[in-house]
């Protein structure tokens, strides 16, 4: 065989194997997500009052108090244009690093929370991270309580309600997830 | 507990997974009759044989093997560098236009070695055409070229013929891939993966704030992505991103499978070799050396960091999702690096000091599981190695595998070895001393040379993740990381199956009374150590420099 027809052999390999994993392997499974999971498929888009307000597996970011307040993002939470998904990348001796986990926890202080939970003065892997510990939701409960006037024992009633359990119990810690304990938030006392 | 109680359980069902797997393996690669299979593929794969002109002839010679795989895979890129680099900004929903050209290179050549290094962040680069067209395309076919290859050294030091490389090629994927691949897409599918081409979705928060969440056909990106070790994130955080890996199921199953195909491998091995007892002490070998990694790199994050202990007790969170937790990312770092995969669920550069030495030492040594097909085919070099050492303390010729081993087989199997020191070392020593390209170290200190020599260690070792801090998106980098991508992927595999290939050629022995055998617990004692001198003692004073040094700084 001439080199010639060993390359031309070559990109006809190419082109019928890019038809195989692109195109052949792809549609399908297009249409078969829409037919037994259109929810995951799409994203796992949560709705409230109508509009797409988020997706239950992305976190967003919360700063007003009468919110529940998710983790430190190194992406602010994908807000940015363009987005972008993310960790700090500081290393565990970086002064970087525990400046800004000490002005964080000052920051904590003021709004009166001396000794926030680890995962509140902890950037995540993504960004993006959606949930937050159920120490790190406690403590802000009281914040929260006072803000929208309503009872803390109301709101603890409410955070015992939205832990999310892991699958079977086990694969996991539990958890609270942002978006909806605020989704939820807002229906009780708008 | 529960980190450690999931991480064992991976473990446990990687090797119980490994002995139906490495069966099938062995049936696609062993070109006997497989009842179940054949009737649906055979008359596909005769089809796309017809349709390149081969007629499926083995190879008459390693040369003649080898020539098809690296013109497929010169044009497996080449497709995917022009899509990357010349993808009409109108085609991509974002509007991005093609990569710069040596950004282009890179990505093309880090995705067809099997790597997936990124020097981009997608989010800010591809659209779907892309990431399918070029990056899914060749997450496919460099999986499927690592298991051809891998598979042809086996037959080979098994005293089989090479085989055809395109027919190997075209089972690995009708047999292997795509079926494998599709079964977890959907699995990840109904775990909550998109799997969609609808466009980026801009939302308007619940605090009034702008989100953009940019969705996609990830699920089978991300099946193949793990289940062929490619490791290349759809989304910049990889698989810490909640649309990559949304909860601890699609976390244990995503790291099962970066592990799945290599266990496999091995198991397949014995069954070529006619000896399970032989593939059996191996992969409880590598399990076990994995094992060790992961205890250290777990014990290591959930330990915590000292130099934030006025603020925060308890396990080192920087940089995880909570979903996974401190461990389980410890562990997955494991798996990735020693599996050759890449992905990440977490920061490396975030690791603490130990994790990191772990996630080296992986890199270094490569056959912790090691590359899809090529990890096996380092491990036998090793052995060979250790044959040879054990030959010459006792004074006799050294047999491996029923057959002599001489000066050919030690000198390939040495320079297998040397390439990997070679591509890692040295442009990280020239890197080092350039100011210009150290501009992109972010950490300070010995983390720093850690960051520069992973990027090569990672790029060499065809692994492809990376302490991502660096800022490695400069044609210094992707220049010379693409040079350790192409030799730490093309020269080993030339000099693997020339070594098989002339191991094939060679007579048979009957075992003798003198004949060392390979499958005992002495012997893989003594394979044990060999890899670790010859594998990490090369890079022992780098590690000082880097991990050892940090961790000493950290709790001093």
């Amino acid at each position: 065989m001439t080199t010639v027809s060993r390359l031309a052999q070559g990109l006809r390999l190419t082109l019928a194997l890019w038809l195989l994993t692109v195109v052949l392997l792809t549609l399908p499974l297009l249409g078969l997500a829409r037919v037994v999971a259109p929810h995951q498929a799409e994203g796992s888009l949560v709705r409230a009052a109508g509009r797409v307000v988020g997706s239950e597996l992305v976190g967003q970011a919360f700063t007003q108090p009468r919110y529940l307040q998710g983790r430190p993002s190194a992406v602010a939470y994908g807000s940015a244009d363009p987005p972008a998904s993310a960790p700090s990348n500081l290393a565990p001796g970086n002064p970087a690093l525990a400046k800004r986990v000490a002005e964080d926890a000052d920051a904590w202080a003021a709004m009166g929370i001396a000794r926030p939970a680890a995962d509140l003065l902890t950037s995540s892997g993504s960004g993006l991270d959606p949930d937050i510990s159920l120490e790190a939701a406690r403590q802000q409960l009281p914040r929260i309580a006072a803000a929208r006037g309503l009872p803390p024992e109301r709101l603890e009633v409410l955070l015992r309600q939205q832990v999310h359990r892991p699958l079977l119990g086990v694969l996991g810690p539990e958890l609270v997830n942002v978006l909806a304990f605020n989704l939820a938030l807002d229906q009780l006392a708008p | 507990m529960l980190s450690w109680f999931l991480a064992a359980l991976t473990l446990v069902v990687v090797v119980l997974t490994a002995v139906p797997l490495g069966r099938h393996l062995w049936q696609v690669f062993d070109d006997r009759p497989h009842p179940g299979w054949d009737p649906w593929l055979l008359p596909v794969e005769s089809a796309l044989m017809r349709w390149i002109g081969d007629r499926g002839q083995p190879a008459t010679s390693a040369w003649a093997y080898l020539q098809p795989f690296l013109i497929a895979n010169a044009c497996f890129g080449g497709v995917a560098f022009a899509l990357l680099a010349f993808q009409p900004a109108w085609l991509n929903p974002l509007g991005w236009p093609g990569m710069r050209w040596d950004t282009a290179l890179h990505t093309a050549i880090s995705f067809v070695t099997n790597t997936d290094q990124q020097h981009y962040t997608p989010e800010q680069s591809l659209g779907p055409l892309a990431q399918l067209g070029a990056l899914q395309f060749l997450m496919y076919v460099s999986a499927a070229s690592g298991l051809a290859v891998g598979f042809a050294v086996i037959r080979g030091l098994c005293g089989l013929p090479l085989g055809n490389f395109h027919q190997q090629l075209i089972r690995s994927l009708t047999r292997v891939l795509l079926p494998g691949s599709l079964l977890l897409a959907v699995l990840l599918l109904i775990s909550g993966v998109p799997m969609t081409l609808a466009e980026p979705l801009p939302i308007t928060t619940l605090e009034g704030g702008r989100q953009l969440l940019i969705r996609g056909p990830v699920a089978l990106y991300e099946a193949i992505k793990q289940l062929g070790e490619n490791g290349g994130g759809y989304y910049g955080a990889n698989s810490a991103h909640p649309f990559e890996n949304p909860n601890g199921l699609t976390n244990l199953v995503s790291g099962w499978a970066m592990l799945a195909i290599p266990a496999a491998t091995i198991d397949a091995f014995g069954r070529f070799l006619g000896n399970r007892r032989q593939s059996t002490v191996l992969l409880l070998l590598v399990t076990g050396l994995i094992a060790a990694g992961a205890a250290l790199a777990m014990a290591a994050e959930l330990g915590g960091n000292p130099a934030l202990g006025e603020w925060i007790s308890g396990p080192n969170l920087e940089g995880k999702e909570l979903r996974f937790g401190a461990g389980l990312t410890a562990f997955w770092a494991t798996l990735t690096t020693g599996s050759m995969t890449g992905a990440v669920n977490g920061a490396m550069d975030s690791l603490m000091p130990l994790a990191n030495l772990v996630t080296l030492f992986n890199l270094f040594l490569q056959v912790v599981f090691g590359g899809q097909g090529t990890g096996v085919a380092y491990l036998l070099v090793f052995m060979v190695l250790a044959v040879f050492l054990t030959g010459l303390m006792v004074g006799r010729t050294p047999e491996f595998l029923g057959r002599k081993v001489e000066k050919a087989e030690v000198v390939w199997s040495s320079l297998v070895l040397l390439i990997h020191p070679l591509f890692v070392l040295l442009p990280a020593a020239v890197t080092m001393a350039g100011a210009d390209a150290l501009a992109g170290i972010s950490n300070p200190g010995p983390q720093g040379i850690s960051q520069v020599v992973y990027e090569y260690a990672s790029a060499a070792a065809n692994n492809g993740s990376g302490m991502e801090g660096l800022g490695d998106g400069t044609p210094w980098w992707n220049l010379t990381a693409s040079i350790s991508l192409l030799g730490g992927r093309y020269l080993p595999i030339v000099a693997l199956v020339l070594l098989a290939d002339g191991f094939a050629r060679k007579p048979a022995l009957p075992p003798g009374p003198g004949t060392l055998r390979t499958d005992t617990a002495l012997f893989t004692g003594v394979l044990a150590v060999v890899l670790l001198i010859l594998g990490a003692l090369t890079f022992f004073p780098v590690l000082a420099l880097g991990p050892i040094a940090a961790g000493m700084a950290l709790f001093s």
